[in-house]
């Protein structure tokens, strides 16, 4: 059984100019212990699907699928308190910019308690020290001094870090992280992606990297899924997809990777492509 | 030939004022960096968050005047802390920002976002000033509709398009380009590094790139410069900073870059089995 299922999922938004489809019939699977990196430009639905998935987005926001299953539960059924349980809990998801993400109003330290406090029964003093376990499990040195910090009195990679620490608060079985380290220097996203490496085999958690950046792909993934425009464009484990990329689309966005420049220029096929191309050429 | 570009030693402090409870301090931004650009060719500034790049940037743009050191464009020292700087001075040198979200007022036209330059620095008549931003679209790949929409109805790379225009509408002779790729989606920044190539090559344009994407660095740059905490740690050709880098930072910065190559994937697919 697969940790997570989803079958033929769109998302609409209601615009004034008619519905949008920002997500268009998506379909994906992630076992435990399994990392899929969903690759695509910006606007090509990824992050949108996983908040839908996690029942995130607001309103306005029109979400059929044929399946979403969590760990064989079905989500959509589900009423919002026992879906409230198991996000944060049981899933659990990492955002862009840790800075943001972060409160400024508290403390690193009451932030990662509170979600000990909504999704566990431990007491003041079994939370304490469980954040101060939680900051060394992710490398932020002196935690009980650092829980006391506010987000502006950290860096970036030490927010991202707080960030992880608060994610994986309830060990929980489905990590998503949406572009964890676009905002973060090389070198400091090479300790975040060790880190998250590292705590995903640890844990055996399932684990879901939403990013653009194909070397983030090519460092992290086990299984790749590339999007465009809301729809599947492939799907293949990532050493074929590097290696023998099928369809149209992920072969132009290979070679205008930088370092597969062939001379002076780089190769623009994406520019010459239409949509219709591009998803003729999809291979699911 | 003079080099477009040269610093001999540049140095920037920032001061922060104390108050009663507090001491004031100074901050060593950029502590004594010297480097050389001649015409046409691309100087790549490397470094991490907090490293100066962004501080020489604006050194070099004359925005920010220099602690100490000189600095000299086209053989002429400019000091603006001293000296009110000439039109033609300001024209010569011209910055492209990161994130072209920020970089264009969304309360103007595109075609005024490109004449003001002209409208500030020359003498140019409206009727020509209309003209050369017209022109001016085509050559980034734009077209001459565009002239009269707002920036909030172009793509972000069509912005950095307008941006790179608006930087080129007073004929410079060297362009700083500040991350200019680093907000852009893959295709894009192809599309927006083939644009710069081709305007280098027809212009004879001198680019300052700072960037800390090292492929795209290596993809364009003729020599590279890493910066680490205020000081250049390796400054030569890229194929010598590349293939033999010297200083432990710069081996630390390789290191860390991720790899797409098929070799890279099967060594971390075999290492990830056997943990």
């Amino acid at each position: 059984m697969s940790l997570l299922e989803i079958e033929n999922l769109v998302v609409e938004f209601q615009t004034a100019s008619g519905p949008f489809r920002a997500v268009d019939g998506v379909s994906l699977k992630v076992d435990e212990g399994e990392v899929l990196a969903i690759v695509g430009e910006s606007g090509s639905g990824k992050s949108v699907s996983m908040l839908a998935a996690m029942g995130l987005l607001p309103w306005t926001a029109k979400v059929t699928a044929d399946k979403l299953l969590f760990n064989g539960r079905d989500m959509q059924k589900m009423s919002d308190a026992d879906r409230r349980k198991i996000i944060g809990r049981e899933i659990s998801m990492i955002f862009q910019e840790p800075v943001a993400s972060l409160n400024p109003c508290f403390t690193v330290g009451y932030q990662i308690e509170e979600v000990l406090r909504v999704h566990t029964d431990l007491n003041r003093k079994a939370r304490r020290d469980r954040a101060i376990e939680l900051f060394q499990l992710v490398g932020i040195p002196n935690p009980e001094e650092r829980l006391g910090h506010f987000p502006h009195q950290m860096s970036g990679g030490q927010c991202q870090r707080v960030m992880i620490a608060t994610a994986l608060a309830c060990n929980p079985k489905l990590l998503i992280a949406d572009e964890p380290t676009t905002a973060l220097d090389v070198t400091i996203q090479k300790q975040i992606l060790d880190l998250l490496m590292k705590l995903q085999a640890e844990h055996g958690m399932g684990l879901i990297m939403i990013t653009h950046d194909m070397g983030v792909v090519a460092e992290t993934a086990d299984r790749v899924i590339v999007q465009y425009k809301g729809r599947k464009i492939e799907e293949a484990d990532v050493l074929s997809l590097f290696q023998n990329p099928r369809s149209v689309y992920t072969k132009a966005l290979l070679s205008a990777l930088p370092e597969n420049a062939v001379g002076g220029r780089l190769p623009t096929i994406t520019e010459n492509l239409t949509d219709q191309q591009i998803f003729e050429g999809a291979v699911r | 030939m003079t080099p477009v570009l040269e610093a001999r030693n540049l140095v920037r402090d920032y001061h922060i004022p104390g108050s009663l409870l507090k001491k004031g301090k100074t901050v060593h931004a950029v502590k004594g960096v010297s480097f050389k650009v001649e015409e046409g060719k691309t100087l790549a500034i490397v470094g991490e968050s907090g490293c100066g790049k962004s501080t020489l940037a604006r050194m070099v743009t004359m925005i920010d005047p220099v602690t100490a050191g000189d600095m000299l464009i086209d053989g002429t020292k400019v000091d603006i802390a001293s000296e009110p700087l000439s039109s033609d001075m300001r024209s010569k040198v011209q910055i492209v920002f990161q994130n072209p979200y920020g970089s264009l007022n969304p309360r103007k036209k595109i075609g005024d976002i490109l004449t003001e330059p002209l409208v500030i620095n020359t003498k140019i008549p409206a009727g020509e000033r209309r003209d050369r931003a017209m022109a001016m679209l085509k050559k980034v790949g734009l077209e001459e509709k565009h002239y009269t929409r707002y920036p909030h109805m172009f793509s972000g790379g069509q912005r950095q398009r307008v941006a790179i225009a608006r930087a080129l509408m007073l004929n410079p002779r060297l362009l700083v380009l500040d991350e200019p790729v680093s907000a852009l989606d893959l295709s894009v920044q192809a599309q927006v590094l083939n644009l710069l190539a081709d305007l280098q090559d027809e212009f004879h344009l001198t680019y300052v790139f700072i960037s800390h994407d090292l492929s795209v660095v290596r993809h364009i740059a003729d020599e590279v410069m890493v910066m680490y905490f205020g000081e250049a740690v390796e400054y030569g050709s890229r194929d010598q900073v590349f293939d033999d880098p010297q200083h432990s930072y710069t081996k630390t910065l390789f290191a860390a870059t991720p790899r797409v190559d098929v070799d890279a994937i099967r060594a971390r697919l075999e290492r990830r089995k056997r943990a």
